[in-house]
């Protein structure tokens, strides 16, 4: 294939990776990756890198709309990040002496779990308005606009949601990705924040999760400017027609969505595990 | 106390403006350097199934840098990804300013805290 006809397929897929990404939370990776390996025949190592500069490009490309809209909560994001990033340090510090296709699999085997979990949203009586302490403590409370209008809801259960943010990172740091699913599981399952909070939030924490692994990913060469380029602009723009379609996206259906994905993504998961590719 | 005053609705608009100015610079940029790579390269062949690793010269920020003074188009996506890379990492330090000017001295720490381990992870990796 020549460079232009490589470049136009890419740019192609990836807007749709960018629109995925930015409707979920998970950041452009989930399809990149597949789309690049399976379809493209790219090494996975390039893939990664071109995966890394989509979750960038999905977050920045689609926060400033979430962030001005009043969807993010930018306090939880700040709070959980120190978590993410102390997680992402020590994951590559105990890289060496863990089994990465073991722990693959494990995520892998968690996701698919998750994915029938997360259909269900959290049962009423855990969105019970009890003021949770250390919430009122950090003012993590706070609203979000719906279609119904501007609604407040309560932050709970910090401390879980901070353990798991601290997975995430060590995840992050050990496998390259699949980080924005477990922030997105943590914020909804364990913290209980609205669904489309918890999406917004979590595409506004992985840019920052991501750049701070991409020097690494740039000097072994995993990030080709000639693969990179078409990822980076299509995202881009994909993420930004998903920020404009989030306000009219029931979260019932965006739920099923998030569900798909996240199942697909520990499908791959096992499938590196088994094969060793990671 | 719940919902969101206007001051903070004015500071989340701060944060969306740094993002959106970072990924349109970044995005700029890689499309300059996309223009003259695919006028210059468009139909060479490519194949990226065997691991070779971006050139030397695409992998640090010197070499970068050296690449765009000589007009290479790769060297100018590479720098329009740094821009990218650099968006998120400013939102944070604008995040330690918004927080100083209203001061709120538990998130100008938390946002430090931040900020910190960010440089750490970035320049000790």
């Amino acid at each position: 294939m020549t460079v232009l006809g490589l470049t136009a397929l890419v740019a192609t897929g990836s807007v749709a990776a960018g629109l995925l990404g930015a409707l979920t939370g998970l950041g452009g990776g989930v399809v990149i990756i597949p789309l690049l390996v399976i379809a493209f025949g790219v090494d996975i190592r390039y893939a990664i890198g071109a995966s890394l500069v989509s979750i960038i490009a999905t977050s920045s490309g689609a926060a400033a709309a979430y962030v001005e809209e009043g969807y993010t909560n930018v306090r939880v994001a700040l709070v959980l990040e120190i978590a993410t990033a102390l997680g992402a340090l020590s994951g590559a510090g105990i890289a060496v002496y863990l089994r990465t296709d073991v722990i693959a699999i494990t995520f892998g085997l968690v996701l698919i779990y998750s994915a029938v979990q997360a259909l269900r949203p959290p049962s009423s009586e855990a969105l019970a308005d009890r003021p949770d302490r250390i919430a009122a403590f950090l003012r993590l409370d706070s609203s979000y606009p719906t279609s119904a209008g501007t609604r407040d809801y309560h932050v709970r259960n910090v401390p879980t949601g901070f353990a798991l943010m601290y997975g995430a990172g060590i995840l992050s740091g050990l496998l390259g990705i699949g980080s924005g699913a477990i922030k997105v599981l943590a914020m909804d399952r364990a913290m209980h924040l609205p669904f489309k909070v918890s999406t917004t939030t979590s595409n506004f924490m992985i840019g920052v999760t991501a750049a701070a692994s991409a020097g690494v990913y740039l000097r072994r060469g995993y990030v080709d400017p000639g693969l990179a380029m078409p990822v980076m602009l299509g995202v881009l723009a994909g993420s930004m027609i998903g920020a404009r379609l989030l306000h009219r996206a029931p979260p019932a259906r965006l739920r099923q969505i998030f569900a798909v994905a996240i199942a697909g993504l520990g499908m791959e998961m096992l499938y590196r595990g088994m094969t060793g590719t990671l | 106390m719940t919902g969101r005053d206007s001051r903070e609705a004015a500071f989340d608009r701060t944060l969306g403006h740094v993002l959106r100015a970072g990924v349109l610079l970044a995005a700029a940029i890689v499309a300059v350097g996309a223009v003259v790579y695919l006028s210059r390269r468009g139909m060479d062949p490519v194949d990226y199934q065997v691991f070779r690793g971006a050139p030397p010269e695409f992998r640090s920020v010197r070499g970068i840098l050296t690449g765009v003074q000589s007009m290479s188009g790769r060297g100018l996506i590479q720098l329009g990804l740094l821009f990218l890379v650099a968006t998120p990492v400013a939102r944070v330090v604008f995040s330690v300013a918004g927080f100083i000017r209203q001061r709120d001295w538990l998130y100008v720490a938390i946002s430090t805290t931040v900020l910190m381990l960010l440089a750490a992870s970035l320049f000790g990796g």
